[in-house]
């Protein structure tokens, strides 16, 4: 599989050629929101009004982190699930995001709009948040302070691991790879797992 | 009779909630090194080692192994022969949970009402669970269970003619809706049993046992065996990007049910399967 070292802001290009499987090292700027935010913005969007954010071309970690220890830039940090953002997503996807960061398989309304909007929707891994808080470089809350964990963050990544779970062809990489195990020990004899 | 001094629970239960986060269990760290071991998806088995040096990180550098700290679910068994001076007893495992979680810099990730959805900032209240038992001593659980399993957890009253061929498929029908959304590998707790509220609870304190200890009973062993191996069949594998490890272990309890009844429960728990216990 492709490796790809991104730096953002992605291109639509770059999102062109990443195809499901690809693993990708990000490095730049990144976005954290996660529900209440997204339901906040998706309002926003509904009546024609600004974001509190410019999110037009930028890629949206949904995650929410422990407080930083003394010393640290992040406390631990990874994924949440994916699936609860997917009403949300296609109206962000429509208004310019290129790429979300999430765990777990989604409904057919983001491959759709993955397709659609030329966009992407990554897998990281969820709660691998030890390592992955190592990633991140900087942070500083840019919105709705008033959420906590879950405000909005803009954060400088370094190296951050990434799969394409679902890319702009509008392929699915946890349905081809389900498919793949599915009854595995009595397909290849290799007895219980 | 013996007397214990409630701060002494305060001080107890703040120390379980931020050693539960940042120390994954030994059973849970032998669980994914078997399943490392036998994994068949590249993916699967790249992703499983991650997991094992994440583990290792947040132990060597005292830090959550994951964000999501959870909601904290408190197990009390006190000995009918204790007497607790010097405080109210649920405040006490209330305070212990709110200092455990500033003091440890775990996530707060309560609301106060489910609706209006603030953030109580301080992880309070904790879901506590008392039983009255013989003896003069205290057994505390601190059981931080994050949102992302929980959410995929589920209950249903099948008929009882539809016994343990129901109940299967049941267990596996849960499990392939909840996907990688669940976090896999995953421990699956099941309830068989009781009333609506007792096969919830079942299914909570069968997350609790030690991965690799079977039912005392061996038709219920066989059943724990038997999900296992099918709810590896499934494909989904770790973290849902397909594999043969979809769950560590399926540990199961059971309790008497009416005749009209054959209730199931079954409540995921992710591969931060987190629980520290203390005994006073």
């Amino acid at each position: 599989m492709p490796e790809y070292r991104l730096q953002t802001p992605i291109t639509k290009e770059d999102i062109k050629k990443l195809k499901i499987g690809d693993t990708v090292s990000l490095t730049g700027t990144i976005f954290m929101a996660r529900d209440a935010a997204h339901k906040r913005m998706v309002e926003l969007l509904e009546n024609n009004k600004p974001l509190p954010v410019e999110l037009k071309g930028e890629v949206i970690f949904y995650a929410g982190p422990c407080p930083p220890k003394p010393g640290q830039v992040i406390g631990p940090v990874a994924p949440t699930t994916a699936f609860r953002m997917d009403p949300y997503a296609p109206a962000m996807y429509e208004y310019g995001v290129v790429g979300t960061i999430g765990k777990g398989p989604r409904r057919d309304m983001v491959k759709d709009a993955c397709k659609k909007h030329g966009a992407v929707s990554f897998a990281a891994i969820g709660g691998l948040s030890t390592i992955l808080s190592r990633r991140v470089k900087a942070v500083q809350v840019v919105a709705y302070e008033d959420l906590g964990p879950e405000a909005i963050r803009r954060l400088e990544v370094q190296d951050f691991p990434l799969l394409v779970a679902y890319d702009s062809n509008g392929d699915d990489l946890y349905q081809q790879e389900i498919a793949k195990y599915e009854n595995f020990n009595q397909k290849t004899n290799k007895g219980a797992v | 009779m013996r007397i214990v001094d409630a701060e002494v629970l305060t001080e107890s239960v703040a120390k379980l909630c931020w050693e539960a986060c940042y120390y994954l269990p030994d059973d849970v760290l032998a669980g994914f090194k078997r399943a490392e071991k036998t994994e068949a998806s590249p993916i699967g088995k790249s992703i499983l080692q991650q997991l094992m040096e994440n583990a290792e990180e947040a132990k060597t550098n005292h830090m959550p192994y994951c964000h999501d700290t959870g909601m904290a679910v408190v197990f009390v068994e006190i000995g009918q022969d204790v007497h607790i001076i010097g405080g109210n007893y649920l405040d006490c495992i209330q305070e212990g949970v709110r200092t455990g979680y500033r003091e440890g810099y775990l996530r707060k990730s309560v609301v106060g009402d489910p609706l209006l959805r603030v953030n109580t900032g301080d992880n309070t209240p904790a879901v506590v669970h008392t039983e009255i038992v013989p003896g003069d001593q205290i057994k505390i659980t601190v059981l931080p269970k994050g949102g992302g399993s929980e959410n995929m957890s589920a209950m249903k009253f099948l008929l009882p003619g539809e016994g343990v061929e129901g109940v299967k498929n049941f267990v596996l029908q849960t499990i392939k809706d909840a996907g990688g959304k669940a976090c896999p590998p995953v421990v699956v707790g099941v309830g068989i049993g009781g009333s609506f509220d007792k096969v919830t609870s079942l299914a909570k304190h069968a997350v609790l046992r030690e991965i690799g200890v079977h039912h005392p009973d061996p038709h219920i062993a066989e059943l724990e065996k038997e999900l296992l191996e099918a709810i590896n069949n499934t494909g989904i594998g770790p973290q849902g990007l397909g594999g043969t490890s979809t769950a560590l272990w399926v540990p199961i309890e059971t309790f008497a049910c009416h005749i009209t009844a054959l209730p199931v429960a079954v409540n995921i728990q992710c591969h931060a399967a987190r629980k520290k216990t203390i005994v006073i």
